[in-house]
Parts: C-alpha cells; sequence; structure tokens
C-alpha cells in the first residue's frame, strides 16, 4: 500500500478527479470511485473483456492498466453511449431488437466494442464482426444475435447517416 | 413453433423487457451494491491437495492498518451448522472453510476481513499456517478401490453412493440379443464459469435481528440454508431478488460464502462483502459440473434395433458431496435417450477425492449421460454397419406412442422425434452434406459429420433426492406468481426469484398479458424479497417457462374468475353467462359490457356491488405444484421430470490434420422446446447452450496435475468459445406441445448443451474413422487430434 495520488480523468466528456493508490486499476476507480459501474470485472487478466472501455475510440481493458495511466486519454463509458436518461443509442436499441444478450453482464463491454467497430466501419462484414468481438466472451448467447444486433446497427446507422447530419 | 396465430404476445416476436437496462450499463448486480461501512473479504487458501493444518497465526495480517478480523475454519464451524448434504453420509461433513484438515488444493482456510478489498488481500498474504501434508487422490477409479486413503477419514471410504438399477429383464434381453459391445467414454471436468463470479454482500442488523442478503444466486431453498445454517429463524433472513445475476447456468449456489459473509458481518456488526476474483471462482468456488466415467454395454439385434444397456456411470464428486450425485440421479428420468430400449441396468456411482467441490451445472448431468447414450448409438450403427440416422430412425419412440413410459418409471410428455429428424435432413439436404464431406476429404482435409438427437428433461422437480436417499421424502417442488390490480387498474407481476439472464420479467409478463388479453408491455413486474415472497424453488431444472408460466397463468385465470363473478352480479346473470375478454367482461346473450374501469372500480371502491362474501381488491395468487411428479419412488422408479423437449443436431466439422484444429462447416439444430414463449429468448438459450457444449468438447477443462494442484487457474488455460470458435447455428423449429403445461410449453434452458457435446465428438471421430482413430475422452483438445493424426499416419504424410 501507498500514498495515494490524485488523478485527473476525461470520462465520457467531463473532467473527473479521484484519490486512489497507485495500484488501483482503471477499472477500480470508475468503478468504486466514480460510481460508473457499467464496466464489469470478469477475469481481471485482460482475457474476457467485461470491463472494455473505449479510450480515445479503441477498445481497451480497463482492468490491465493502472487509473494513473489513463490520464490524457479521452475515455467512454457505457454510461456515455445513451444521449438522454430513458433514451437508447442506435446501437444500444439494436442489441434491444434482436436480444443480443442474457445476463447482461458482459453487454455493456459488447456495446461499446461494436460503438469502435462501427465508427471505424460504417459497414463491416460478418467475419468483421466476428473478428471485432472476439476479444469479448460471452457465456450466455453464443454470440448469434450479438453479431446479428451489430448488422442491425450497422444498417441503422447508414440510414440515420444519410438523413440526417450529425446523427450518431 | 406454434402457430402464432393463437396468440397474441406468447410466440410472438417482441422485445426482451430487461435488455434496456443491460445495454446501459444500468443492471444492478452484487458488485453493484453499497451498503454504509461496508468490509471486504479476501481468502487464505490451502496450499495442499491434502493437509493437517497445525496452526494458524494472524498476528502479522491483524497488524496490518484497516483489518477487522481473522477468522479460521474451526473458528467459524464452532459458530454455524454443517452445510447440507443431498445425500444421507453424515460423516462426510463440510463447513464454509477447512477444520482441522484442507481436503483440496484453494480449498478456505482463513478469512480475512479488512476495510478494502485490496487491504484484505495484503492481509491475507500474512496469515501464516502450517500444515502436515497428507496423502491424497485424485483419480476417481483409484478414489473407488477400497485401498485408497478416505477424503473423510470418518467417512471409512471414498465412496459417496453405490447404487444399481435393474429396470426391466436386462440379463433376458442380453442373452436375446444377436450382438453386445462395451465402450467406455469420459466426460472432463469443466463448468459453466459464468463471466461473473459468484459474490454476496451480508448485513447483519442487531436491532432487528435481520440478517440482509444480495446475492449472485440462483439456488433454490437459498435463505432456508443460510437460517439453518446460522441458526437464525426462517424469517431471519431477507434475500434480495432484485439482484441481476451474471450468468449461472446453475453454478451459483455460494452457499458456503454465504454463510460465512452472514457470520462474518454478525460478528462485526457491518455490512461483510465477498466477491470472487478468476482465481477464486475457478479453483475455490466449490462450481466444477461432473467428472465422470461411463462404461456401457449396449446389446442389439443385427437391424440396429437396441434391446438393453448396461451403464456404469462413475463420478468424482471432489472433496465434499453436497449435492454432487444426485447429477447422477436426475439423468435416470432420460435413460435410455430418445430411445426405444426395452430395459436398463444402471450403476450410479460417486466417490469423492482431492479436487475441488462439484456444484449443479446446466443440465444436472443430463449431458453427459447424452453424450455416453449417443456415443453407444453411433457405434452400433458402425457395428451393424447401417448408416447412423437409420439405426437412431428405428430405435426412436414413434409419435403415436406417448405418453410413453421408460424403463426407470419417467412417463415422456410428447414428441416427435421423427419428424423433428426429417425436418433437419430436409433442411441440410443430407445428400449434399454427405457430398461436401467428401469433397472436403478429397481436399486432403479430415472432414467429419456428427449426429445428436437427446431429450431436455424439464420442468424440474426434486424426484431424485427421495430415489437415492431413503431419508428425504420431498415429492412438492413448486413456484408461485402474485397478480396485483391497482385501484387505477393498472398490472404488477410478483415473481419470487432472481434471475440470471433468463428473462423471467418479460416471462411472466407474457404469460399474464396473454391470459389477461392485456398489453405486455405496461404490466410491471416487482420481485420481492425472501420475506415477502411466496414459495418457489428458483429458476434450475429447465423449469421457468412451465412454472412460473404456469403459475402466472393460472393466477390470471383466478383474478379473470373473479372478474366474471362482479359482472355476472352486475347484470343478475350466472357467471357461466359471461364471457371474459381482453380486460372486459361480456354477457354472452345481450353483449352487455363491464369495462376494465369499471370491474376495477367495483372491485376497489365499491364494495356496495361485490357479490355477497367477495373480498375487495383485484388480487390473485397462485402456487403451482410441478405437473405430473407427486408420488415418491417405488422400487427404484419414479417420475422425473414432466416434460421432454427434444433436439437433434448434426453438424459437418472440416479438421487440418496437422494442426488438429476443428472447423465448423456447417451447424444445424432441430429443436422442439412445444410452444415458445419468446423466441428470441429460446433462440438464445439454444445458441448459448451449443456454444457452452462446444466449449465442453473441444476446449474446457479443470485439469490436475499428480501433484493434486488445479493447473487451469486463468483463462488462459481454462478456454472459452469465443466468437471465432462458435459457428453459425441454423436452428429448425418444430412444436410438439407438451399436454401437461398450460400453453404447452417445454422447458429450453439447457438446450444445445446436452446434444452439442455428443455430436460434435460424433463428427470428429467419423472424420478420424479412416485413420483408424476415435477418440473417448473430453475435452478433444486440438493438441491431441493433431498428435494423434501425426502417429496414425504414415511417416511421409507428416514431413511438411
Amino acid at each position: 500500500m501507498s500514498a495515494p495520488v490524485t488523478v485527473e480523468l476525461n470520462v465520457n466528456g467531463a473532467t473527473r478527479t479521484a484519490d486512489v493508490e497507485p495500484r488501483t486499476t482503471l477499472l477500480d476507480c470508475l468503478r468504486d470511485e466514480m460510481k460508473l459501474t457499467g464496466a464489469h470485472a470478469g477475469c481481471e487478466h485482460g482475457v474476457c473483456g467485461a470491463c472494455t472501455i473505449l479510450l480515445d475510440g479503441e477498445p481497451a481493458r480497463a482492468c490491465l492498466m493502472f487509473a494513473v495511466q489513463a490520464d490524457g486519454y479521452r475515455i467512454t463509458t457505457v454510461e456515455g453511449l445513451a444521449p438522454a436518461p430513458g433514451e437508447l443509442g442506435i446501437v444500444q436499441d439494436a442489441f434491444c431488437e434482436t436480444h443480443g444478450m442474457q445476463c447482461g453482464y458482459c453487454t455493456p463491454a459488447m456495446v461499446l466494442t461494436a460503438h469502435a467497430l462501427l465508427a471505424r466501419n460504417a459497414s463491416p462484414t460478418r467475419e468483421e464482426i466476428v473478428e471485432a468481438i472476439s476479444g469479448n466472451i460471452c457465456r450466455c448467447t453464443g454470440y448469434g444475435q450479438i453479431i446479428e444486433a451489430i448488422e442491425v446497427a450497422a444498417r441503422r446507422l447508414a440510414v440515420s447517416n444519410a438523413g440526417v447530419e450529425g446523427a450518431p | 413453433m406454434s402457430a402464432p396465430g393463437e396468440f397474441r404476445f406468447v410466440s410472438r416476436d417482441r422485445r426482451v423487457r430487461e435488455d434496456r437496462r443491460f445495454v446501459a450499463g444500468r443492471g444492478r448486480y452484487v458488485a453493484d451494491i453499497e451498503r454504509p461501512g461496508m468490509l471486504h473479504v479476501a481468502l487464505v487458501h490451502s496450499p495442499h491437495p491434502a493437509a493437517r493444518i497445525l496452526s494458524i497465526e494472524s498476528q502479522a495480517a491483524l497488524a496490518l492498518p484497516g483489518v477487522r478480523l481473522v477468522l479460521t475454519g474451526e473458528q467459524l464451524a464452532a459458530a454455524v451448522e454443517p452445510l447440507m448434504n443431498g445425500l444421507d453420509t453424515p460423516h462426510v461433513q463440510r463447513y464454509p472453510m477447512a477444520v482441522g484438515q484442507a481436503r483440496y488444493a484453494g480449498e478456505w482456510v482463513a478469512a480475512v476481513v479488512a476495510d478494502t478489498r485490496a487491504i484484505a488481500e495484503d492481509a491475507a498474504e500474512l496469515v501464516e499456517v502450517a500444515y502436515e501434508p497428507l496423502p491424497f487422490v485424485i483419480d476417481a477409479e483409484e478414489a473407488y478401490t477400497p485401498q485408497s486413503t478416505p477424503v473423510h477419514e470418518k467417512h471409512g471410504s471414498n465412496v459417496l453412493l453405490d447404487r444399481t438399477f435393474v429396470w426391466g429383464e436386462v440379463e433376458e434381453h442380453f442373452a436375446q440379443s444377436d450382438h453386445k459391445l462395451a465402450l467406455r467414454v469420459t466426460w472432463g471436468r469443466n463448468s459453466t464459469v459464468p463471466i461473473e463470479t459468484f459474490g454476496v454482500v451480508a448485513s447483519w442488523d442487531p436491532w432487528s435481528d435481520t440478517l440482509d442478503v444480495w446475492a449472485s444466486i440462483q439456488m433454490p431453498k437459498y435463505a432456508d440454508q443460510i437460517a439453518r445454517a446460522l441458526r437464525l429463524p426462517g424469517n431471519g433472513v431477507r434475500v434480495h431478488y432484485d439482484v441481476d445475476v451474471g450468468g449461472s447456468y446453475g453454478v451459483k449456489r455460494g452457499i458456503k460464502h454465504t454463510v460465512l459473509v452472514g457470520h462474518l458481518s454478525r460478528l462485526l456488526n457491518r455490512p461483510v462483502r465477498l466477491i470472487e476474483d478468476r482465481l477464486e471462482n475457478m479453483r475455490s468456488g466449490d462450481a466444477h459440473g461432473p467428472d465422470r466415467i461411463f462404461d456401457v454395454e449396449v446389446a442389439f439385434n443385427s437391424d440396429g434395433v437396441v434391446n438393453s444397456m448396461k451403464m456404469r456411470a462413475l463420478d468424482n464428486a471432489g472433496a465434499y458431496a453436497g449435492r454432487a450425485p444426485f447429477q447422477l440421479g436426475k439423468p435416470i428420468g432420460a435413460i435410455v435417450g430418445p430411445y426405444r430400449i426395452k430395459s436398463v441396468r444402471y450403476q450410479a456411482v460417486s466417490v469423492t477425492s482431492n479436487k475441488a467441490a462439484q456444484e449443479a451445472v446446466r443440465g444436472f448431468g443430463q449431458a453427459p449421460t447424452n453424450y455416453a447414450i449417443e456415443s453407444m448409438m453411433d457405434r452400433v450403427a458402425a457395428h451393424v454397419g447401417i448408416d447412423r440416422l437409420e439405426v437412431r430412425r428405428r430405435n426412436f419412440i414413434g409419435a403415436d406412442e406417448f405418453p410413453y413410459l421408460i424403463p426407470s418409471g419417467t412417463r415422456y410428455d410428447s414428441g416427435d422425434y421423427h419428424t423433428v429428424m426429417d425436418k433437419v435432413l430436409a433442411h441440410v439436404e443430407w445428400p449434399a452434406l454427405l457430398a461436401e464431406r467428401d469433397r472436403l476429404r478429397a481436399t486432403g482435409m479430415l472432414a467429419g459429420i456428427g449426429v445428436a438427437a437427446c431429450l431436455e428433461p424439464s420442468g424440474g422437480n426434486s424426484s431424485f433426492e427421495p430415489l437415492l436417499n431413503e431419508k428425504n421424502n420431498t415429492t412438492t417442488w413448486m413456484e408461485s406468481v402474485r397478480i396485483n390490480v391497482d385501484a387505477l387498474g393498472t398490472v404488477s407481476v410478483m415473481i419470487h426469484t432472481t434471475s440470471s439472464g433468463q428473462g423471467h420479467e418479460t416471462l411472466a409478463s407474457t404469460v399474464v398479458g396473454e391470459a389477461l388479453g392485456l398489453d405486455p408491455d405496461k404490466i410491471r413486474v416487482v420481485r420481492p424479497d425472501s420475506l415477502a415472497s411466496l414459495p418457489g424453488n428458483s429458476p434450475v431444472g429447465s423449469r421457468m417457462a412451465i412454472m412460473m408460466g404456469g403459475a402466472a397463468h393460472l393466477a390470471a385465470g383466478k383474478l379473470i374468475d373473479k372478474c366474471k363473478a362482479i359482472a355476472a352480479h352486475q347484470f343478475g346473470c350466472a357467471d357461466e353467462a359471461v364471457d371474459y375478454a381482453s380486460g372486459s367482461v361480456i354477457e354472452r346473450a345481450t353483449g352487455r359490457t363491464l369495462a376494465w374501469a369499471d370491474l376495477v372500480g367495483v372491485a376497489h371502491r365499491n364494495h356496495h356491488l361485490l357479490p355477497d362474501g367477495m373480498q375487495p381488491g383485484l388480487e390473485a395468487t397462485h402456487i403451482y405444484q410441478v405437473p405430473n411428479a407427486s408420488e415418491l419412488p417405488v422400487d427404484g422408479r419414479i417420475q422425473m421430470y414432466p416434460c421432454h423437449s427434444f433436439e437433434f443436431h448434426m453438424t459437418l466439422v472440416a479438421i487440418d490434420p496437422i494442426l488438429g484444429k476443428v472447423e465448423f462447416r456447417r451447424y444445424v439444430i432441430g429443436h422442439d422446446c412445444g410452444v415458445v414463449i419468446n423466441p428470441h429468448i429460446v433462440k438464445g438459450m439454444t445458441l448459448g447452450g451449443i456454444a457452452h457444449g462446444i466449449g465442453a468438447a473441444l476446449m474446457e477443462e479443470f485439469v490436475y496435475g499428480e501433484d493434486g494442484q488445479m493447473m487451469s487457474q486463468t483463462f488462459m488455460d481454462y478456454l472459452l468459445p469465443s466468437s471465432h470458435e462458435m459457428p453459425h447455428v441454423e436452428i429448425v423449429h418444430h412444436c410438439t406441445p407438451s399436454p401437461l403445461t398450460v400453453l404447452g410449453q417445454k422447458g429450453s434452458g439447457e438446450s444445445g448443451y446436452l446434444g452439442a457435446p455428443a455430436a460434435v465428438s460424433g463428427a470428429i471421430n467419423d472424420a478420424v474413422a479412416p485413420l483408424g482413430l476415435r477418440f473417448e475422452k473430453l475435452p478433444i483438445r486440438l493438441t491431441k487430434i493433431s498428435d494423434a493424426v501425426a502417429a496414425a499416419s504414415p511417416k511421409q504424410d507428416r514431413t511438411l
């Protein structure tokens, strides 16, 4: 144990500070200090992906980095995705449409991973979707309805982007 | 699937209501629960598979700032009752932590409580335990021998259960049969390994003598077991059911965790939390699945018709008994699979060893048994030289033979196995699939087709308990639903369990909405805590569509009856002269109608308009007993689960002969679970079950070394199927309604997992058969395949 340090993190567009031990993972900092509990601990050794957050838009394991290392990055958690309280974003809604989940534990990470994929590839093939989510283990679904959700989201985003400028 | 035309909401393409909170990160899992002043637990583990505990020195740990308590197994055992055993094995005692002796590597020896989890873990490393290592046994066959070292000395041997059942004229049928063959297949120890580990928060309130519990739990009689172990009255424990469980598939039974933290909270008068980390979960959480060797003898005719089967299942239960031996009992309810096998001898053997203890895993022993039966059918087909499909066809129970009584005493409710298989064959265009296999073979790949036909017994009861333990006379196995219509006319449905992804809120609202003719989206589903709950048995045994669905439907029926009585009283006619439809009651003869708002108004505000003696309000409760299973066993025969879903798997795999990697080229499942309540949920269960089965077939195993240490301790050693390993699965639907359930529904929570291991194993064995190879132990890892293929191939073939 060593003396706490203050971290200043850019989370979901806002600056948040916390006093944490240097050994505190980003995951524990987000969950315990900032009360952002959408990121989940699954294996805490970087395999299952349940703790996935976006770091400058790219999926990263919040369990594999210390909070102090996250300084200077744009962090996005699942709590930053909904456009308004009670209102789902397009990707979130697509997961509901196809029931791309069961217990919901890996879901925030899957949704974030899908966001990152669709941000860099607006019309991914099935193989590209499989590759993108292969670092996120889901024990419930066998992935079929998750893949369908991302396909649905891609189609809806394309329509949305064609119709309304600046849509998500 | 049933014709959706019969229903407005059931079987329809409707969203799963739980999903909204999960995609927003607003699930409420146990690790999200915070209580003021909450303390944290870390455990001290035995490094030895068997060792006497000589001393536990905790001063250094206690000296660390922030550490509140170190509790040893012995101290805990003095304050609590032993945990429940399923069998009558009083000398196989189990407490949450080791008492005097550790019995597996990783077993809890002491608990450390501190202000933070990190401090607790730091302190756990400072606890010094002196051990005297003892002899140990890991292998089940060795444990079964009389000379093996008993894991529990007082019990006298390692045998927890050794029971032989003979159902029918086995010896006669063997003598009369043209052919016999014997096989051995082995099911490796794996588990469901949910991504959320088990966790529990307990909070003792000394001012109300109440223990509040929030847990990631899926367990029948959880509150009762906590109360009994902690010597509290039953109403002294309040389990909060409004906790989302991050996957379970059977294993989240955390009773030892809960008794430990419940006691710690009582000692410290503070909320205490224990969340397993991944190593804790895999090595010490007592959540491994069956670990089983099957020796099968089968007697059959030259036409492939199977007459009789002798099966010995030897299961390695691990260090404590728990409910593990019952996982040998449940498959008795489908011991002949979908086949017309006339007689069976079944020897169920459960032994203790110095591995971690077992817990219930998806299917409760049925998946391993199905793997053995299907391996047997493939061998019979090969022996008589008849196609595997044809042999199955000849042995299937016919659609006109239901209800069908199997030799072990269970009646199968309904099914149409021939049609489901034929639909799958038509879907895959069987000749084309064979041609594709042969084309792959011609390219130098190993290629094979696997099939598996199997049953998913569903509805859940505990008939295996009285069958295997004569001191247990339980025949009741119920689920309850309460419906309340408030004075504004909105409907709330009370369910009495946690859920781990099964969509029970969707299930209950859909069924109640269907029955009442009201929009399910406007029905609220509420989970009272255990003190406010009606009796239930949690989502085990593929039972909730049948049992919660049944209770919901029957409660709605009572509500309708009350509405009709209110209206008939208004109309001055008999109750039988009115109909209920979509919230209104109509007098058949006159068309006079009392609308929902009026019915609610009379019930809540107009006592003067109520029929004499009728209670005010609009509420109904139904406590639903499992259909068709209320008898104790007679002569070793019993009705196990009431309903029987059927699934027919077919898969084509291609294997690179050098790498040994199994690639799925096609995966089709024909699935008949009766009337489907929510198609999205059933589809997900089926696909997820197949993924889990593929893991069991190819990757997942808790491996123990000769030194008694568990070697697969991380997700880099215990491999879970990712999206890369999972094929695109095509589902062929069929619906044979159950005559025993309210809507014709059957269970589907275990589907996929029950047949996938057999199908995948069959495909691999079809692929390597030309090399004279056969794999008879799961998992069939790629290294196993590549090594065996290399050894079997002529030398020049191996040079790259």
